[in-house]
């Protein structure tokens, strides 16, 4: 499920892209840094991501979740990171909402 | 072209019902909601019964938004309630009620229409202030305190979703017939009337009237505004 929610993560990423016309430059995977030093995205771009990423997740697996709720945002190492710890958290999220997490 | 797709919130009476009413006569596809059901249906309008500050109900509600119309132009966020009342008599639990429905559930209810309306960088939000805030009005202390927030947040957000081609902006009736103002006693209502530059009670129209220029595409340059009406 993980490997899902990678996969999803770069296939948002680069929509997003496209729609504004950028280039990736680097070949994105879990390892991508995604926000903080080093990220790819502004603060603008990380909310854009999450709220493409939440309406996918919604599509994809019929679950809504909020991935940016308080636990997101108190966590001390951010699940924002990098592209693999922005999946995993979505992961638990969403084993959360389905009551086995 | 599409019939534009506007939501508004609090519509089984007073100002939410004549809006819902008047916009689906416009040609948009309305859905509108409450927290009981509405004893009138039209074509074209969609109810859905919840509470305004229920965050898993509300995101819900947006789901089916988003699978049903493919998107949302306009939210108007009306739904609210006061309480006429000294504070030393106002209890915590309508501290919370009228906190809840009328900040709490703005909030949620622009925070997700903005993310649906982000996507097609277009939309706009509209909130209901009052008259009461500028006019400092006694024994509705809560209930002013409530819309000063909302028109607070009327502001901020309209900075903050500029960028999406989002306008954030609100109208503040002057009291209208309503459910809201049954309890104030009359000669507390002439007395707030006389305040007004023009001294009459409101009517939906006044209300609907500044809405429907706010929702127009050629308002895209007018946000973070707020109209009082009767030139209070």
């Amino acid at each position: 499920m993980e490997n899902d929610l990678v996969s999803l993560i770069v296939e948002t990423l680069e929509e997003l892209q496209e729609q504004e016309d950028t280039t990736i430059l680097v070949a994105l995977d879990a390892e991508t840094s995604l926000f903080g030093r080093k990220g790819m995205l502004d603060s603008l771009g990380l909310v854009t991501l999450i709220v493409a990423l939440e309406q996918k997740i919604e599509d994809k697996f019929g679950t809504p979740v909020a991935l940016a709720d308080e636990k997101a945002l108190s966590q001390l190492k951010s699940p924002f990171r990098t592209i693999g710890s922005l999946a995993e958290y979505a992961v638990g999220l969403l084993q959360e909402a389905n009551g086995d997490g | 072209m599409d019939s534009p797709v506007t939501l508004i919130t609090g519509t089984s009476k007073g100002i939410g019902e004549h809006l819902a009413k008047h916009y689906v006569r416009s040609g948009h596809r309305v859905i509108g909601c409450s927290r009981s059901d509405v004893e009138w249906s039209l074509d074209g309008y969609d109810h859905y019964v919840v509470h305004v500050t229920d965050e898993k109900a509300v995101k819900a509600v947006f789901s089916e938004v988003r699978r049903k119309f493919g998107g949302l132009d306009h939210l108007v966020n009306n739904a609210g309630i006061a309480s006429m009342n000294h504070s030393l008599l106002t209890p915590m639990s309508t501290v919370e009620d009228v906190l809840g429905t009328n900040v709490a559930g703005t909030f949620l209810f622009s925070r997700e229409a903005a993310k649906l309306m982000k996507s097609r960088s277009f939309g706009r939000i509209v909130n209901l202030t009052t008259v009461a805030v500028p006019l400092k009005l006694e024994g509705e202390a809560i209930y002013v305190a409530s819309k000063a927030a909302v028109l607070s947040l009327t502001h901020v957000m309209a900075r903050e979703f500029a960028e999406f081609g989002i306008t954030v902006n609100a109208v503040g009736p002057v009291p209208i017939a309503t459910d809201l103002i049954r309890s104030v006693p009359e000669e507390k209502i002439d007395r707030l009337v006389e305040r007004q530059a023009i001294p009459r009670l409101g009517r939906f129209e006044d209300v609907a009237n500044v809405i429907d220029f706010y929702l127009k595409k050629e308002s895209e340059f007018v946000t973070g505004q707020n109209l009082y009406l009767g030139g209070v």
